[in-house]
């Protein structure tokens, strides 16, 4: 049967936790033996470490800077192999209120295409994008000829669910013109009031799935404070079958999907449903408290 | 190396490096250091680069370098004269792009070539919301006014790249929607080191968009050609598009001076590819070469004595027929650039000339100045790589300055010392020596003259240098020196 690459973008609200559930699940899929390359679209450039057990991995940016031009960069010098020889690779970018962090994802990608990186023994590209797409640079993962299938990590609080929803409507832009589809929301359980119901109410609207319910779990941390996933630190414990279990999911999810983003006050409507938010009284805006 | 080693009066190995250290003391520790290695005295029969090329300028000194999207619209894509060439951004580097390099084009304007200036003339509101609706529309309205362009070239300039607008895909929309091939180029200005990454990003776009795609309606002869790497600078390509046909060659496509898209488009049927600018077009050659097998020759049609071994070196490609027609145009012109050597070379003999032009012509014409009896004592290019350095180091005399990417200073430095008659060179460097008091012409753009390719093309040479050089102009400026 002819191998197929599946190249997938994970998205979600910054802080949500997309580099430890991306390198998590990675791990899982490298554990039922399939060949896996990660690559950080993140100038904080985090989104390897757990796999290399480093504090930060060269940057293609990094080394940029340094030669002065991405000519003279190879392709060795950026692209590390670590746990269950998972290839990593991160675009960095400049630090916070300069440069162009978008144009470093550009460059970066580029790079790694022009230079072979995307061989064809690999069967999964893992795209691990900033948390908030805001300029085209942050879209280069899910263009044409790239990531297909978009995960997006959330949870039951209220900002991340806006987030998600906002995700959703820049692949509505995207799947209109090319091969870009949702593939589900990936639930990192913040333990918030009926969690999984919300999600799971939220995939259905959004007319995509929750793939899986990660519970909340301080072995994560444990792990990483190792630098280390869970299912290498820990592979018997519960929380590293989570994190398989996500793994064979995608590895057997056929369920690609245009999404339906919600309005705004389909997503009030929604979150004052599951008593998130309550209903607002006209009556009482822009009064302040002594006034009252 | 068959070839004699020429020499230079008075220039040595060690005069050449003791010029060169002298300029480089100038600089900076940490400038000598990087600049250094990029200058160097020719070695005549080895026959390799003596210099470093294709490198980031150093910052703080003056190059005469263009970039990446200067490689693609003025080089590549902008004279093909039958297609729309939008500069995609805002407005300045498609109007100061605008035919200042002098591809001339044939046909008329609006029916059947499209010299005009397109661009989407980006305004704040489009590096903030993205500039691809607009993209979008203006592909509608090219194709809606000017029905009978063969195709679009969208070329990116720096800030495309920098919002990361998603041009690939509303050209491939377009070009579904419009039925027009639509291609993107991705040739942002800061891409690369010089214009040359231009020049590849173009090639490959060629590849990955254009050829393979048409037919030529004539049936295939043993005879077809391509005419590759000339961009019709003041008429070459009508020079050297007649004498190959006068040899018997049928041109089916030239690349891309007075190109034509359908034509390129069809290349991968031709029997040779005769590239005159390696530098800028080896890259879909190679591709030819090994994608349909079609071989490549390189040629110089600068100056009869090129002209004449060029021409025989095409001929051996060929049967006995061409190989006679060659024999016959040979003797047929040779009378005629004897006659014009006869009237220059007794004015020019001797003089000195000094080169700092692209990627091809430090190295091409200077067979056609020794023709007219002058000597290089100089050469160098803004933008080539070792490849052309090893092509470079047989044409110069023995022990003669190479400079690559040279700074203001450095050719000032050189001038100075060396004093040549003639420098050949391109705007930004013209007015500097005609100060100088030293004769000027440039070498980019012909000087608003050519053509300079071909026999019809040495006439025009010859007079162009000897009307520099000897100008009586010169005689009323008091030299500095």
């Amino acid at each position: 049967m002819e191998k197929k690459l599946r190249q997938i973008a994970i998205y979600g609200k910054g802080g949500i936790g997309k580099s430890t559930t991306t390198q998590n699940t990675v791990a899982g899929l490298a554990y039922l033996g399939k060949k896996v390359m990660i690559v950080g679209c993140d100038p904080k450039a985090d989104s390897t470490r757990l796999i290399l057990h480093a504090k930060a991995q060269n940057t293609v940016m990094d080394l940029v800077r340094e030669k002065g031009t991405v000519e003279d960069l190879e392709l060795e010098d950026v692209l590390k192999v670590g746990y269950g020889d998972v290839k990593c690779v991160e675009s960095g970018g400049p630090e916070p209120g300069v440069g162009c962090a978008g144009r470093g994802v550009i460059t970066a990608i580029n790079f790694l295409e022009e230079e072979g990186a995307y061989t064809e023994d690999l069967d999964f590209v893992f795209y691990d994008v900033l948390g908030d797409v805001v300029c085209g640079g942050f879209a280069m993962p899910i263009r044409e000829g790239k990531a297909e299938e978009i995960y997006i990590v959330c949870s039951g609080e209220m900002m991340a669910m806006y987030a998600a929803n906002n995700i959703a409507k820049g692949i509505l832009k995207y799947a209109s013109s090319g091969k870009v589809r949702l593939a589900g929301l990936i639930c990192n359980a913040r333990k918030t009031d009926k969690e999984y119901e919300l999600i799971d109410a939220l995939a259905k609207k959004l007319g995509t799935q929750m793939i899986h319910f990660v519970p909340r779990d301080n072995q994560v941390q444990r792990a990483e404070l190792r630098r280390m996933t869970v299912i290498e630190y820990s592979p018997e414990h519960p929380q590293a079958q989570e994190y398989r279990t996500l793994a064979e999911k995608i590895l057997n999810n056929k369920m690609l999907v245009v999404p339906t983003p919600l309005e705004m006050e389909e997503l009030e409507d929604l979150l004052m449903e599951f008593g998130i938010m309550e209903a607002e009284d006209e009556a009482v805006v822009g009064k302040a408290e002594t006034a009252a | 190396m068959s070839e004699k080693i020429r020499k230079v009066d008075g220039i040595t190995k060690e005069s050449t490096q003791a010029m060169i250290d002298e300029a480089l003391a100038a600089y900076p520790e940490k400038g000598r250091k990087k600049r250094a290695p990029h200058l160097a005295p020719n070695d005549q029969s080895s026959g390799k680069s003596c210099v470093k090329s294709n490198k980031k300028t150093v910052p703080g000194v003056m190059s005469a370098r263009g970039c990446a999207y200067a490689g693609a619209k003025g080089v590549v894509w902008g004279p093909i004269r039958d297609m729309v060439h939008v500069s995609h951004g805002p407005v300045g580097c498609g109007w100061y792009s605008w035919g200042t390099r002098r591809n001339l084009m044939s046909g008329i304007n609006g029916v059947t070539q499209f010299g005009m200036m397109f661009t989407s003339d980006f305004q704040e509101k489009d590096i903030v919301y993205g500039g691809d609706k607009k993209l979008k529309t203006l592909l509608e309205e090219a194709k809606g006014l000017f029905p009978l362009a063969k195709g679009i070239s969208v070329l990116s300039e720096c800030p495309v790249g920098l919002i990361g607008d998603d041009i690939n895909s509303v050209a491939k929309q377009s070009a579904k929607e419009l039925d027009l091939p639509i291609i993107p180029c991705n040739c942002e200005g800061f891409r690369g080191v010089s214009q040359s990454l231009g020049h590849h990003i173009s090639n490959d776009t060629i590849r990955d968009y254009i050829i393979e795609t048409r037919e030529f309606s004539e049936p295939e002869t043993p005879y077809d050609i391509a005419l590759i790497g000339d961009y019709n600078i003041g008429g070459d390509v009508w020079s050297a598009k007649a004498l190959l046909e006068e040899i018997g060659l049928n041109v089916k496509s030239v690349w891309t001076g007075d190109g034509e898209m359908e034509k390129i488009a069809a290349t991968h049927k031709v029997k040779l590819n005769l590239i005159h600018c390696y530098r800028s077009m080896n890259y879909m050659c190679k591709v030819m070469e090994e994608k349909y097998g079609i071989p490549w020759l390189e040629f110089n049609f600068f100056g009869p004595t090129k002209i004449r071994e060029s021409l025989r070196a095409i001929g051996a490609r060929f049967d006995v027929t061409i190989q006679e027609k060659v024999e016959q145009v040979i003797a047929k012109y040779d009378p005629i650039m004897q006659a014009i050597i006869d009237e220059y070379r007794p004015r020019l003999d001797g003089k000195k000339v000094m080169l700092l032009v692209g990627g091809l012509r430090p190295r091409h014409t200077i067979g056609a100045y020794e023709d007219l009896g002058m000597e290089c004592i100089g050469s160098g290019y803004e933008f080539a790589h070792t490849d052309d350095y090893d092509r470079t180091a047989p044409e110069m005399p023995e022990a003669t300055v190479v400079y690559d990417d040279p700074s203001e200073y450095e050719l000032e430095q050189f001038v100075d010392r060396l004093k040549p008659d003639l420098i050949g060179s391109g705007i930004k460097e013209k007015y500097v020596f005609q100060k100088m008091g030293i004769p000027f012409r440039q070498m980019h753009s012909w000087d608003y003259s050519g053509p300079y390719h071909g026999y019809q093309g040495f006439s025009v040479f010859a007079r162009d240098v000897d009307m520099a050089v000897n100008s009586p102009t010169w005689k009323l400026v008091q030299s500095p020196y």
